[in-house]
């Protein structure tokens, strides 16, 4: 059981890295006006959030922040063998016509977006839909891309991908997990 | 974080603390649901859920049936007066019927107290009690204890009165179980003839006297006289009951806590258990409760069916 791990961002890097993310967005949406960002549970929420944060920090203006927990959406509840935690959805602004900024952590195969999608266009009917991550690891199953990457990564299947964040985990870093050694 | 496994809801009788804290967990997330302007989630997609009420109700039946829709299941509703139990079908061969056509969830309201227990281990499908006899009624208490932790914050330590016709009452006996888990106190008040025989067992505080019940209390839980099953002449009349039980807004202001939470499970009858200054007036939560059902009972809906069809598959 012998779990290889290999890091691939530590603090300073993610921190960077959400800096340009953040730059990038107000360049293509040319400020914020009209702006909202979406974080999908858990550590999409807390990405959106240091997002947000940076963005005020460059530009001076608030960006509304909303929480999105997409279990209720999944493909797959009747497949896995156990009853997901359901966490709350908090999009307390009308998205109406805004220009939504999708966050989340890992972006691999496109389902939980597929379903962040579906969410958001049940809760109204925005201008459009952008989406941020930090790390895109390839392997997609649907046709969806990302606006902005922190970091392309190439991966095999038996790799996992572990966003580690000071408001879940404890500290900043990313790592690689190599679980082929875990398959029996 | 506790696992759900149940495929029936029967009782809070059987249910651990973290089991009722997680129904009432996931039901926090459930409620922001009906506040969207597409109501509705695809969750339970493609699941069938039928309502079996053998008892009349509108605010359970509804609740429960608005419950499924917005998790995107069908509903189908039967009742007593239109189905084959007329014409002396028995109640297993009913559900063995229903069964057959692939349902997977019923949601049962009948007024013997146990028959769920005895439908549910020989059903695949989900059995949910909507109340049974004078037994259970488990969604209620959940959303009465929802609604407590929502505007107290918490629920272990607080002081909890129900006050009414005990005996007859599923809601008190869910309420009571629940609340006592749950780590909070709870007192009983009504007159002898309405409190059953050895019910200090549940380890609750008894009390004839109103003013005694609402000391201290942060919420109050007003049953309903229940005039269908008041034929015995359990109390010497309506009136006397009203004066020495009902709970007047003079009442609470002379006895009660300045934050006491007024709750009541429904329907009520104004001027007899509750009065009208009550009723409408700023302590009652009593429409929250309602609004409150739907997030709970959603919940319920969402928990069974995943440990349903983890079951089938295993």
């Amino acid at each position: 059981m012998l779990k290889k791990e290999a890091n691939l961002m530590d603090d300073k890097m993610i921190k960077r890295t959400l800096m340009r993310i953040s730059h990038e967005i107000l360049e293509r949406n040319k400020g914020t006006e009209g702006l909202a960002i979406v974080g999908i549970q858990c550590r999409g929420a807390y990405l959106a959030q240091r997002i947000a944060d940076l963005i005020k920090e460059i530009d001076g203006s608030d960006v509304p922040v909303g929480i999105m927990d997409i279990t209720l959406y999944r493909d797959d509840l009747t497949m896995i063998d156990y009853c997901p935690v359901v966490h709350s959805t908090k999009v307390e602004f009308d998205i109406d016509d805004k220009k939504i900024v999708l966050v989340d952590d890992v972006l691999f195969t496109g389902r939980t977006i597929r379903c962040a999608l579906d969410e958001l266009i049940d809760l109204g009917r925005p201008q459009n839909i952008q989406l941020a991550v930090l790390i895109d690891r390839g392997h997609r199953e649907l046709p969806i891309r990302a606006d902005y990457v922190g970091k392309n990564l190439p991966t095999t299947l038996e790799e996992n991908v572990e966003v580690r964040l000071v408001e879940a985990d404890g500290k900043d870093e990313i790592v690689l997990i190599n679980q082929k050694e875990k398959r029996q | 974080m506790s696992e759900w496994t149940r495929k029936d809801l029967l009782g809070i009788e059987e249910l651990s603390a973290q089991e009722i804290e997680l129904i009432l967990q996931t039901a926090e997330s459930f409620k922001e649901v009906s506040t969207r302007s597409v109501k509705k989630v695809p969750t339970l997609r493609g699941k069938t859920i039928v309502l079996f009420f053998f008892e009349p109700s509108t605010r359970t039946r509804t609740s429960f049936e608005l419950a499924a829709k917005r998790l995107s299941a069908d509903t189908l509703s039967i009742a007593t007066s239109t189905s084959a139990i007329q014409k002396g079908e028995t109640l297993k061969d009913t559900f063995k019927n229903i069964e057959a056509m692939k349902v997977d969830a019923i949601i049962l309201r009948h007024s013997s107290s146990g028959v769920m227990h005895t439908l549910a281990d020989s059903m695949g499908p989900s059995i949910i009690n909507a109340g049974d006899g004078c037994h259970e009624h488990p969604t209620q208490a959940l959303l009465d204890m929802f609604t407590i932790k929502e505007k107290k914050g918490k629920i272990k330590g607080l002081n909890v009165s129900i006050i009414g016709d005990i005996t007859h009452s599923r809601v008190a006996r869910s309420n009571i179980w629940g609340l006592k888990k749950l780590g909070a106190n709870v007192t009983i008040c009504a007159p002898r003839t309405l409190l059953p025989r050895e019910i200090e067992k549940m380890g609750v505080n008894i009390t004839t006297d109103l003013s005694k019940a609402l000391k201290g209390a942060d919420v109050i839980n007003i049953l309903r006289i229940q005039k269908e099953r008041q034929k015995a002449g359990l109390f010497p009349s309506m009136r006397e009951y009203a004066i020495q039980y009902g709970v007047s807004k003079e009442k609470l202001e002379k006895y009660a806590k300045k934050d006491v939470l007024v709750m009541h499970p429904g329907p009520m009858n104004r001027g007899i258990e509750i009065m009208p200054d009550v009723a409408d007036g700023t302590y009652s939560v009593i429409l929250e409760q309602v609004t409150n059902g739907i997030a709970v009972r959603m919940a319920v809906l969402y928990l069974v069916s995943q440990a349903n069809s983890d079951e089938q598959e295993q």
